[in-house]
């Protein structure tokens, strides 16, 4: 059992919400790790659905993060509130 | 004795017994999430017991609560079957035990879906959805011991093998079962062995196992007649409250 496979686990917790990761385990192939996905991180009525994936699949970003989000950070333009809303625009 | 009572204290001495067996395996499972697996489980029978001794203990009058049932009796006054009382061994033991159980608990709770005891048809209701996923979990543990390694499969055909004797007592009625079967508050088991046998046989069959020949099955449990092993196990459940009653958290 030490050579199962790791596996990242994302749980949705209601309609409506996007899954979200909330852990990872271990298991023999992916039926096991959805079930021991409910046992290990739904004990407490956490999820409506489950997936999982094994973590070998899993890519993430390596670069050096000041680098590589830096030129978001003089962007104000891309955030809402760097426009002035005239008032008779309503229910923003 | 009053057989509604008895029936309804059978339930929860199954319920209890195996939940203590299996929480024997709590920080001993082989990985972590099979450790909490089962401890789960544990807790879903636990529960399940709670609920059953409350209802015993108000049927009986005079006075005992859930916890001077689970506490306060000898081994000769449990009912439960005598597999549960069955020891963990090792994981293929611990699985093919309680696949056995789940499989008759599944159908038993189903049954009694349409009990005339209004109570207890509430109590099957809400424990039949924890035994589905029991049952599924035990299942898929069969298959997967069975149609896995040349040693998973000797180890799973083994445990089959060996607790196959225990088996019988699930589904062959006693006095008491033919009273509540009767009256309509318990269920008719001579009605569950053939699901019984037939989820048995699927299982084992797709796991690749064989599947035991009929022979001489043990039985007793549901009158007090128990194994040596029942003693142990209440002694080290019951220590507490026998050499402190009363005590709590």
């Amino acid at each position: 059992m030490k050579d199962w496979p790791l596996w990242e686990v994302f749980i949705r917790s209601k309609q409506g919400l996007s899954h979200k990761h909330v852990g990872s385990l271990h298991a023999a192939d992916a039926q096991m790790a959805i079930e021991n996905a409910r046992d290990v991180y739904c004990r407490r009525n956490e999820g409506i659905s489950i997936w999982v994936v094994e973590s070998k699949y899993m890519h993430a970003s390596t670069e050096d993060a000041e680098a590589f989000f830096d030129p978001a950070n003089d962007k104000i333009y891309r955030h809402p509130t760097f426009y002035d809303l005239p008032d008779e625009v309503k229910h923003m | 004795m009053n057989t509604h009572f008895d029936y309804i204290l059978r339930l929860g001495d199954n319920a209890l017994i195996l939940a203590q067996r299996l929480g024997e395996w709590c920080g001993h499972g082989p990985v972590l999430e099979q450790d909490i697996a089962l401890t789960n489980i544990s807790l879903d029978l636990l529960g399940q017991a709670r609920m059953l001794f409350t209802y015993a203990g108000e049927l009986e009058g005079r006075g005992r609560t859930e916890d001077q049932l689970a506490y306060f009796r000898d081994a000769h006054e449990f009912r439960n079957v005598l597999l549960v009382e069955q020891p963990n061994t090792d994981w293929a033991y611990t699985i093919a035990r309680q696949f056995f159980f789940d499989t008759y608990n599944y159908y038993h709770y189903q049954a009694l879906l349409k009990s005339r005891d209004e109570r207890l048809a509430a109590i099957a209701e809400k424990s039949l959805k924890e035994v589905t996923y029991h049952l599924r979990f035990s299942s898929e543990w069969v298959l997967r011991l069975g149609d896995g390694t040349e040693t998973s499969h000797q180890k799973m055909q083994a445990a089959i093998d060996d607790l196959w004797m225990y088996t019988g007592e699930l589904t062959t009625p006693n006095a008491t079962d033919l009273a509540v079967a009767a009256d309509g508050t318990g269920v008719d088991l001579l009605k569950i062995k053939p699901l019984w046998d037939a989820k048995v046989a699927d299982v084992l069959q797709e796991a690749t196992l064989q599947i035991p020949t009929a022979g001489w099955m043990q039985s007793g449990g549901k009158d007090g007649r128990h194994t040596e092993q029942l003693g142990f196990i209440l002694a080290e459940m019951q220590h507490l409250q026998r050499t402190y009653p009363g005590l709590e958290w």
